[in-house]
């Protein structure tokens, strides 16, 4: 890890109001990302990695969510204290944003050169021509045929996927140095999925962009990431490099996440079942104490249900938080 | 384009030419006679109104009125009052600019209500001011208008004596006299009906908004950086608007209608009164005339609405 911190994030907390309390959607997370690297979180549906995401950019709707505790050093200032015109500056200009949903993302009403120019613009102060070149650029960096005409398009005569390509190319218009992505492929289908994880691997390598990957699918984080970190429940319960993470789980929850994934070769000679995780997670309403994967896990002893087990370094890089970690490896 | 508005327009035949036949025969077999009055009258001998009734033509079937009423229309003969002889086109003309005016100023008064308080509030849903907002429209359009009509009247005309309570079409006066005169009895009409349709369309924008500013790519617009006055005007108001376009552009044949009963409480002759006094002497050309042209508007305006949807919304071609 020789290449600089570009973001830590440090025992950050993020809870929502609702009507029966506060959820605690994000609690105590710590999250660093380093330049030019590809970082996955994965966890299964409201594990608080979207809020995680989100929170960076401070895209959260506050209230009901707020800023509880912890700080996010973007290259060594914290944004959390940071005024709304102060984070204007950095969003898409230093921080892209590739949402979920490509479908709903962009604008109906305005040409996607004109959605792509028009951060341009706000933030490099280039005329309107300029700015609709820099847009036509961009969509064919991310190759979108015909990318000189295809400006003057509407979102609607584009398919999800190539919509999903104009996101990319609207996060990569200010050349930031991290993209952060959320879900990014959940609303295509598998092809395009692939595509679309290439391109971002290829702009990745074209311009040294860093990657914050949000996903729950373990395949993508196997085709993308280089490091890895595992969320549970508003935690971060395991964090470590891809090929580590893959061949020696260290939380049970990691290890039931891997082997929950559907693999060809088994399936056609054993005819097993496809194993899933027990149960559900639990409400972050008022969550219990000890360990939250604590009643879904099978190694769970009595400690686990009291004492909430701290993340700790097992090997170089390696980070669990579990407390019998060295005696239920995979 | 072009084709589009031409196969429109060929469209809006036949549904004129329906509307016409409907017209027609429910105030063909409406009860009331404008001869009823010769009948009464001892001066004038049974076949003398027999020979009106006949000269006229409303002897004939009623198929055979309607195409010599369509054919006259052609011609662009629109008939005279049975009342007042003058030609219904010039009675028409004649109403028309008061109703513009005072029923055009009460929406373009609304309007002005409407879009800012019900965008000010979407964006701060729940806050003191949408509260407020809320109660006051909810209020509004609860309250008709014959009765906020008559409550300004008492207040503003009878216990203050500031504004006149009867309109009057032939101001005595000239210069800015005249535009004084005219602004002080135009007052309390298009206040009563701008806050009225205001209170409507205050809460029928702010629920466009809230529908908008949920939507994901306002957040992408957020995460572009943008600021919030830009996102606002931009990427919400923008598109709420498609939907508030359509109500408003709809509403235009109301204008011309004139609110009927807001004219009545204030005397102002405009089209409304003129058809309400039209209905009550059983003047069928007047009436007919009047609901023909309504209903013409109603279908301009229809198609006045589809484009500037189109305008508004690329997602929309016309094909």
């Amino acid at each position: 890890m020789s290449a600089p911190r570009l973001l830590e994030i440090a025992g950050l907390k993020v809870h929502f109001k609702t009507d029966d309390g506060w959820v605690r959607a994000v609690d105590g997370v710590d999250i660093g990302v380093d330049a030019g690297e590809t970082l996955c979180v994965v966890g299964e549906s409201g594990c608080g990695k979207t809020v995680t995401a989100k929170t960076i950019l401070k895209l959260i709707d506050m209230p009901p969510g707020r800023i509880v505790a912890g700080s996010i050093t973007w290259q060594g200032r914290d944004l959390v204290p940071m005024t709304g015109a102060q984070m204007r500056a950095i969003r898409t200009k230093q921080i892209g944003f590739i949402f979920q949903e490509p479908m709903t993302s962009l604008n109906p009403v305005y040409t996607v050169g004109e959605q792509i120019a028009e951060a341009v613009r706000m933030h490099e102060g280039l005329s309107r021509r300029a700015a609709m070149d820099r847009a036509a650029e961009m969509l064919s960096l991310v190759h979108i045929p015909n990318a000189a005409r295809r400006v003057h398009d509407y979102p609607h005569q584009f398919s999800g996927g190539m919509r999903q390509r104009v996101m990319i190319a609207m996060a990569l218009s200010c050349n930031p140095k991290l993209i952060i992505a959320d879900e990014p492929t959940t609303a295509l289908d598998v092809t395009i999925q692939a595509q679309i994880l290439d391109l971002m691997n290829e702009m990745k390598e074209k311009l040294g962009t860093a990657i914050l990957l949000i996903t729950h699918a373990m395949g993508v984080v196997a085709e993308t990431a280089q490091r890895v970190v595992v969320m549970y429940a508003g935690k971060v319960v395991e964090e470590a490099p891809v090929g580590p993470l893959f061949a020696t789980p260290r939380h049970p929850y990691t290890q039931g996440l891997i082997r929950s994934i559907p693999r060809l070769d088994l399936a056609a000679t054993e005819h097993k079942r496809l194993e899933a995780i027990p149960g559900t997670v639990p409400s972050l309403l008022d969550p219990p104490p000890g360990c939250r994967f604590a009643a879904r896990c099978r190694f769970a002893q009595a400690e686990c249900r009291s004492a909430e087990p701290p993340l700790r370094e097992l090997a170089t890089g390696h980070k669990v938080a579990c407390h019998f970690a060295e005696s239920i490896a995979a | 384009m072009t084709q589009y508005l031409i196969r429109r327009l060929l469209i809006a035949i036949p549904s004129l030419l329906g509307i016409s036949v409907i017209l027609f025969t429910v105030l063909a077999l409406a009860p009331g006679d404008p001869f009823e009055e010769l009948a009464t009258n001892p001066a004038i001998p049974p076949e003398v109104r027999q020979q009106l009734r006949a000269s006229l033509g409303m002897d004939d079937p009623i198929h055979i009125r309607y195409f010599s009423w369509l054919a006259a229309m052609l011609r662009g003969e629109w008939g005279y009052s049975f009342v007042s002889r003058i030609p219904v086109d010039d009675l028409i003309l004649q109403r028309l600019p008061t109703t513009i005016a005072v029923i055009g100023a009460s929406q373009v008064l609304a309007l002005c209500i409407a879009l800012p308080v019900g965008v000010y509030s979407a964006t701060r849903p729940y806050s003191i001011f949408d509260q407020i907002a809320n109660t006051l429209a909810f209020i509004g359009f609860s309250l008709p208008t014959f009765f906020t009509g008559l409550l300004f009247i008492l207040f503003f005309s009878i216990y203050l004596d500031w504004l006149p309570f009867v309109y009057n079409a032939n101001i005595n006066a000239t210069g800015w006299k005249w535009w004084w005169e005219q602004i002080r009895q135009s007052i309390m009409p298009v206040a009563v009906l701008g806050l009225f349709q205001g209170a409507a369309w205050t809460r029928y924008v702010r629920s466009a908004v809230l529908d908008v500013i949920r939507l994901d790519h306002v957040t992408t617009a957020r995460a572009k950086g943008l600021p919030e006055s830009r996102i606002t005007m931009r990427h919400v108001v923008r598109n709420a608007m498609i939907p508030v376009v359509t109500l408003v552009a709809l509403q235009m044949p109301a204008v011309f209608g004139g609110a009927i009963v807001t004219e009545q409480i204030f005397r102002v002759p405009g089209i409304g009164s003129l058809l309400i006094s039209a209905i009550l002497a059983n003047d069928t050309p007047v009436i007919m005339a009047v609901t023909f042209v309504l209903s013409a508007l109603v279908i301009f305006f229809n198609l006045v609405a589809d484009i500037l949807y189109g305008w508004l919304d690329p997602r929309i071609s016309y094909r």
